[in-house]
């Protein structure tokens, strides 16, 4: 048995598998259960490290559930697949990464942050499936299995969000603010799934591509699919989940849901791109992208800039910086049918979108880190009530700074290199664009400025005086997210060059997608 | 909640067992017949509610324990993961069962057949171990609602 050749379901099924053990180790030893978590989840970490370099230096791979070989997509001269398949291509490893780092970090955090907490054993499990739910939306070749991957991820991340109990009511409230959401998105994409397994009797995404005929029902297909996975997402006009579910899950759960909701997104990249691809009126859904992107990235700041809930602020900023992914990716679309723009400054623009992803979330991540850790410490999410922290919380402090200095985009920090790709390559596009962009990250910088002010600085106050830094595991997660965000900072080129650009390029070609699975059809 | 009354409670006795065989048979019987572990367990599972409806939340505390259920809950989802992770030796979810001739091993017959157990590889075993998990899992969605209800009511008197 050749285990190397089971990486893309090893990755997914042995969190899974985790999942179902930690209950069982929560009855003899109640400690265990974060271990084997975090066990887990580093095993699946290090193999979504390898799946990288094996599908960088070789090529997308297909893993067929059930066959008699893990690669035998069209069995027995078959013209179409018909079994459940895992596709992993450079842009679904690109997002598995972001998943694999975000939920090990999240697991390390918990383990100390979540200690006082009751029904541990099903946090951790609740935890394990809401990674196994985003692993699945970013690998799957199958329509239908996304759609149930979606649903694992929701179902994990309500009960998540109001894990600090429903008595309390507000995280209840969030927690069934995000149930409507993501049923209504759920049973819209199930619809779209109909509407596709009427017309071409498959299911397979690459199978799917290679018929659409972009028919009208192909078009009301698109029109679910587009608004429910940018309600997923967190996008303005559809956002009013995100700010009462990112400020009252606890903080590594709320670092995972942004992941869960970059997961959507990369879903409905997923679907304009490898799906439709030419076949779609690629400027007018362009535009309806940089517009969702342009909105998101105004109203997130303009609303957090008023925020006094630390937590609440940094949501309105995951939503605005969302935004810039709209943007740069909206941008790419809008010239796809058009080569010349394309090269120009298409891809360019595409890269800062894609690449702007994995920064987000490793400096949002960062920051809801250290909110959590205030909180963990004071007791607090005010802002008013803060103050002079940065006396003795000296490593929180710090990764602070440099979580803010990467959102706000100055340099040497990830956020910048993003920014500045999608500023340069929107310019061309349509210089407006680029200078509200420009607006919003000045905007982001003067409301961690007042973050920094309020919670940090100032002499140090006497309900605060017991305050220590926070233990060395939490300190540890932090500081796995701050060194990737300064590695990033200082070496973009090498990270655009080898993980980001084969990302685009296999949004970008369809047929290189489909190739995967259809062989030379 | 409180108990029904004796003629209530008299039907209950009758068929609650009728009606978990039944649901075990659509469990057993899945890879055959329509329905399998989902089906069969839900069957199973409103047994358990009409368990509970009849004789009321505090006596039957006695036969249904939240503890127990979520213990075969697991059971069953640990023997699924496991049969997909066995089958990893070719491929995961592998039907390595399937024609083998052992257990469930006999090759299916093509056209008209009365129906042979002994046939569908690793899938009746899914069946079971799905089946395990659906019916503990509505015994403790049921269990929990009854508390939640005297939960309600115990809030609206004071």
């Amino acid at each position: 048995m050749n285990l190397s050749n089971h990486i893309p379901i090893l990755i997914v099924a042995i969190p899974l598998l985790a999942a179902f053990l930690v209950p069982l180790i929560g009855r003899i030893n109640k400690k265990a259960t974060g271990t084997l978590t975090t066990l887990a989840l580093s095993v699946s970490l290090i193999l979504t490290i390898t799946l990288a370099v094996k599908i960088l230096t070789v090529g997308p791979q297909a893993y067929v559930f059930g066959a008699t070989s893990p690669s035998l997509t069209l069995p027995s001269g078959l013209k179409f697949p018909i079994r459940i398949m895992f596709q992993i291509d450079a842009m679904g490893i690109f997002m598995g990464l972001i998943t694999a780092v975000v939920s090990f970090v999240g697991a390390v955090y918990s383990l100390v942050f979540m200690k006082q907490h009751s029904g541990l054993d099903k946090y951790y499990s609740l935890l394990l499936l809401l990674t196994v739910g985003m692993f699945g939306m970013e690998f799957t070749g199958d329509m239908f299995n996304f759609f149930v991957f979606l649903e694992i991820a929701s179902i994990a991340s309500v009960a998540l969000i109001s894990f600090r109990g429903i008595d309390l009511g507000e995280p209840a409230e969030a927690g069934f603010k995000y149930m409507v959401v993501s049923s209504i998105s759920a049973l819209m994409v199930l619809f779209a799934v109909g509407i596709f397994y009427g017309q071409y009797d498959i299911l397979n995404f690459a199978a799917i591509a290679s018929v659409i005929k972009y028919s009208q029902l192909d078009k009301i297909a698109l029109g679910l699919l587009i608004p429910v996975l940018a309600m997923k997402a967190g996008a303005v006009p559809m956002h009013m989940w995100t700010p009462d579910a990112y400020s009252e899950a606890p903080a590594p759960i709320t670092m995972m849901l942004v992941a869960t909701s970059q997961a959507s997104l990369y879903a409905l990249f997923r679907v304009v791109f490898s799906l439709y691809n030419i076949s779609l009126n690629a400027l007018t859904v362009g535009w309806i992208i940089i517009i969702f992107g342009l909105l998101s990235m105004f109203i997130g700041v303009t609303m957090a800039i008023i925020q006094k809930d630390i937590k609440r602020l940094m949501a309105y900023h995951a939503v605005s910086q969302t935004g810039y992914m709209f943007l740069g990716v909206g941008v790419g679309l809008a010239v796809l049918a058009n080569p010349v723009a394309l090269n120009q400054y298409g891809i360019t623009a595409m890269e800062g979108g894609i690449f702007h992803i994995m920064n987000h979330a490793m400096y949002k991540g960062l920051l809801f880190l250290t909110a959590g850790a205030l909180f963990f410490r004071t007791g607090t999410k005010n802002l008013d009530k803060m103050g002079g922290l940065a006396h003795s919380m000296k490593y929180t402090t710090i990764f602070f700074i440099i979580g803010a200095a990467a959102i706000a985009g100055l340099p040497p920090f990830n956020g910048f290199a993003s920014k500045l790709l999608i500023y340069e390559s929107v310019y061309k596009f349509n210089p407006l664009l680029s200078i509200i962009a420009m607006v919003v990250s000045i905007l982001t910088l003067a409301s961690f400025v007042k973050v920094f002010h309020s919670a940090f600085l100032g002499p140090k106050l006497p309900q605060f005086k017991e305050v220590k830094e926070v233990p060395r595991s939490m300190v540890f997660a932090m500081a796995v997210l701050s060194c990737i965000i300064i590695f990033f900072g200082l070496f973009p080129d090498l990270i655009v060059k080898n993980l980001v650009h084969p990302a685009v390029m296999s949004l970008i070609e369809q047929l290189q997608y489909t190739g995967t699975v259809l062989g030379g059809m | 909640m409180k108990e029904m009354s004796r003629i209530v409670k008299t039907v209950t006795n009758f068929v609650y067992g009728f009606i978990v065989i039944f649901g075990f048979y659509i469990i057993a019987h899945g890879h055959l017949t329509p329905g399998g572990g989902f089906q069969g367990g839900a069957v199973v599972g409103s047994a358990f509610a009409l368990l509970l409806v009849s004789y009321g939340s505090l006596n039957s505390g006695k036969f249904l324990k939240k503890d127990i259920f979520s213990l075969f809950e697991n059971f069953g989802l640990i023997l699924f993961i496991v049969l997909g992770f066995s089958g990893l030796g070719i491929t995961f979810f592998y039907n390595f069962l399937a024609n083998s001739g052992g257990w469930f091993g006999d090759a299916a017959v093509i056209g008209v057949n009365p129906g042979d157990m002994n046939t569908g590889g690793v899938i009746p075993l899914m069946n079971i171990a799905v089946g395990l998990e659906v019916l503990s899992a509505f015994g403790v969605i049921v269990l929990t609602m009854a508390s939640g209800a005297e939960f309600t009511k115990k809030k609206e008197r004071s």
